[in-house]
């Protein structure tokens, strides 16, 4: 009864607020932003001011219920929107200036375009009538940014912003998500307006992001299951973005068809399921890829086939005598393999259809081969009792943690590592740049996820490189005592890298050695952030526990082995199967 | 590789030329010519777009096109019987018995010559791009001093344009 009324309570305070934003009141551009983005239900946004964007932060100075999280760098807070918006599904804002501003955000944009990430990104720019003149800070950004964006804006009047920011949401969180760019001249955010809040939502002429699965296609699919002998599911983010892990289990225990996850798609299934082969690809396993050059029926959902995972493309699933896709975006059917059975639509709309009527696969002797091959050929390393081995470290966190944390990467070996060897549960459990690979992404983007999740336990993984492109945010995690944990797998080299011209490059090592690096545990504490380091296993479990067990965040620089190799490896130009599996027992 | 005409009614905002043109330009789509200006409706602007490749090339235009939110329809115009016409301007030197000659083989071409000066004509020609082609090569003995071409516009015949949305794509 008491939490009832409770919700009662809320309820009208929460309608009290909304009549109170939603007030026909003269405002600035800058308060109509403001005020549009609560009303979109915008919990935090990270950013830097400058000079054309300093109306809004003059707005912000009124607006106490407005949170902002201000970022060191501006391609700090743009992976800190991304990895809010990974984590908890919303979309993620950020603000920055003109020109400079505006340029630090690109390869955020980009990040997050690659990985279908939901973003707004507002950008100041110069009063409209310098656009054009080359005036201090200025930068065409909407211009830069429209090959790496999905939809751009640039505002030329305060009366349309409200309108603007809902179509910007609407488009960022739908169909296949993606980031929207909002550009306000200076003069647009200090122009006064009458705040007017479309009630209804978005409607875009030829923008149908929901589209109904056809039918006709879906039998097919059943069809094409009930007949396979060798079925494999190849399942990426589209699965997480959808909220259809549970979709995807369901329709793989009723069809017995194994599944693959992505990188993007790990935690989209299960890691301890028996019908999960684990990762493909480059640096896949050795039971996934050798299913995908088996298989007989291909089921792609809501992965893309990157080059990443398919490698040599004319070589991929060979004797498949069947590609089937389901995606929301048809510019992804057929555009990398052959699509036999295309379904565009919704992951889980299309899922929870199929799965009325799905029958088993005749895959049992196939699942038994999968089960042996899993056997046989685990994901392995070497292990010492001397040298720290960084895939030591990813299992003993994952162990500890129980698989339950949220993972963010940088991008390299230990990101690799940390896809293989953490054993995800569920989904929106890693975040990481698949895409476009952006180094600089682990820390800020824990700070996002850790911003909006709270609860969760989030655990950043990042080379020695990596972290010295946004070191400046650890900052943020001192300033606002954000609890993430910061795993450095320090090998004093770019390891991919020195992989790289180890095995392709003939030994020849070419300005991969990060000699000059920062002692990390000092620049740590230099921040105020609790810094630890391990060397060798046992300090290695014993600083683990003690960044556990404290309460705020902890950098923990594991000193690992520097010739360790992320196996196996296949090689560029070559097919899947064609893997080097190391020579580690 | 086969040539396409397609019509592409977009959102009249500014920037949109610059979206499609930049989004054929990253993907290696070829442009042989894009014209662009009002429709019959206020607000949208109509794109004929001719371009090249395999069938598989052209459903990705099709389908990155559609991605475009300032992107309304598409129509895929060479898939059924259309009009096609383009406008070229043709400055070519004429000096007096010069004229009577060349204004002998506009007259076949329905061209035209909308300007006379002491010692040129300009020659405006209507029509396939292959009849302004012709019109050229027999214009061109008598020094061609400088040609503007508008690039392809088009129509399909029928009553309304057939449409080709990505899901009829897929489904096909």
């Amino acid at each position: 009864m008491k939490k009832i009324m409770q919700n009662v309570e809320e309820q009208h305070a929460t309608d009290e607020r909304l009549a109170r934003l939603m007030k026909n009141d003269t405002v600035t551009g800058s308060e109509a932003l403001l005020r549009s983005l609560l009303l979109e239900g915008v919990e935090c946004v990270f950013g830097i001011p400058g000079g054309s964007i300093i109306n809004v932060y003059d707005a912000i100075h009124d607006m106490p219920e407005f949170t902002h999280i201000l970022a060191r760098h501006e391609q700090g807070a743009i992976h800190a929107a991304d990895g809010y918006a990974r984590a908890t599904g919303k979309v993620g804002v950020c603000f920055a200036t003109s020109g400079p501003g505006a340029t630090n955000l690109v390869t955020g944009i980009a990040t997050a375009n690659m990985d279908s990430v939901p973003l707004v990104v507002i950008t100041g720019n110069v009063s409209t009538a310098l656009i054009g003149t080359d005036a201090f800070q200025e930068a065409d950004i909407t211009g830069i940014t429209m090959p790496i964006s999905k939809h751009s804006y640039l505002v030329r009047d305060a009366k349309d912003l409200p309108k603007i920011i809902r179509e910007a949401f609407y488009i960022a969180s739908t169909g296949r998500k993606g980031p929207v760019l909002i550009d306000i001249p200076k003069d647009v955010s200090s122009q006064t307006t009458t705040f007017r809040y479309p009630a209804d939502k978005s409607e875009i002429r030829g923008y149908r992001p929901d589209v109904d699965p056809n039918a006709g296609q879906i039998e097919k699919l059943l069809r094409a299951i009930e007949k396979a002998e060798r079925p494999v599911i190849l399942a990426g983010a589209g699965v997480i973005y959808a909220d259809a892990a549970q979709e995807l289990l369901a329709f793989a225990e009723k069809t017995r068809i194994p599944v693959t996850t992505t990188l993007l798609g790990l935690g989209g299934f299960p890691s301890a399921h028996e019908l999960w082969m684990g990762m493909p690809g480059m640096h896949g396993t050795y039971t996934a890829n050798k299913a995908l050059q088996s298989c007989d029926l291909l089921i792609g959902i809501g992965a893309r086939f990157d080059d990443r995972v398919t490698m040599k493309t004319s070589g991929f699933a060979p004797n498949a005598t069947a590609i089937a896709h389901i995606d929301i975006d048809p510019a992804e059917i057929g555009k990398i393999v052959q699509t036999a059975i295309p379904i565009l639509g919704d992951v889980k709309t299309v899922l929870r259809q199929a799965n009325l009527q799905a029958q088993a696969a005749k895959s049992e002797a196939w699942l038994t081969l999968i089960q042996a091959n899993k056997i046989e050929h685990p994901l392995r390393y070497a292990d010492s009792d001397t040298a720290l081995k960084p895939q030591f470290v990813v299992d003993m966190i994952s162990e500890t943690t129980n698989g339950e944390a949220i993972v963010t990467t940088d991008v390299g070996q230990h990101q690799m590592w940390a896809a293989q060897f953490y054993k995800f549960k569920r989904p929106r459990s890693i975040i990481t740049s698949g895409g476009l690979g952006t180094m600089g992404f682990g820390l800020p983007s824990a700070i996002g996820a850790q911003a909006g999740s709270p609860d969760r336990l989030v655990v950043s993984f990042n080379g020695d490189g990596g972290i010295q492109m946004c070191a400046q945010e650890l900052a943020i995690c001192a300033l606002h005592n954000l609890p993430v944990k910061i795993v450095i797998l320090n090998n004093q080299v770019l390891g991919m890298i020195r992989q790289w011209q180890e095995l392709i490059y003939d030994g020849r090592f070419s300005h991969m050695e990060l000699s000059g690096s920062p002692d990390f545990v000092k620049l740590a504490e230099a921040y105020g952030v609790r810094g630890l380091r391990a060397t060798n296993k046992e300090e290695a479990r014993s600083a683990w526990k003690q960044a556990m067990d404290l309460p705020g965040p902890v950098l923990i620089d594991f000193v690992v082995n520097q010739e360790e190799n992320v196996y196996p490896m296949v090689t560029p130009g070559s097919t899947i199967d064609d893997m080097i599996l190391g020579d580690e027992e | 590789m086969k040539r396409h005409t397609i019509s592409v009614l977009v959102n009249n905002h500014p920037g949109v030329l610059q979206r499609v043109a930049g989004l054929f330009g990253r993907r290696g789509f070829n442009i042989d010519s894009i014209t662009v200006g009002q429709s019959e409706e206020p607000g949208y602007s109509r794109m004929i777009i001719a371009t090249s490749g395999d069938d598989k090339l052209l459903e990705q235009v099709h389908k990155q096109l559609y991605k475009l939110i300032d992107v309304v329809r598409i129509d895929e115009l060479t898939a059924y019987p259309l009009v096609e016409r383009e406008l070229a301007l043709v400055k070519v030197s004429a000096v007096s018995e010069a004229k009577a000659i060349i204004l002998g083989i506009v007259d076949p071409f329905r061209a035209a010559v909308i300007d006379v000066g002491k010692r040129h004509l300009i020659v405006q020609g209507v029509g396939e791009q292959e009849k302004i082609d012709a019109l050229i090569e027999l214009l061109r003995p008598y020094g061609i001093m400088e040609i503007t071409r508008t690039g392809l516009t088009a129509m399909s015949r029928g009553e309304t344009a057939e449409t080709a949305t990505p899901d009829a794509a897929l489904t096909r």
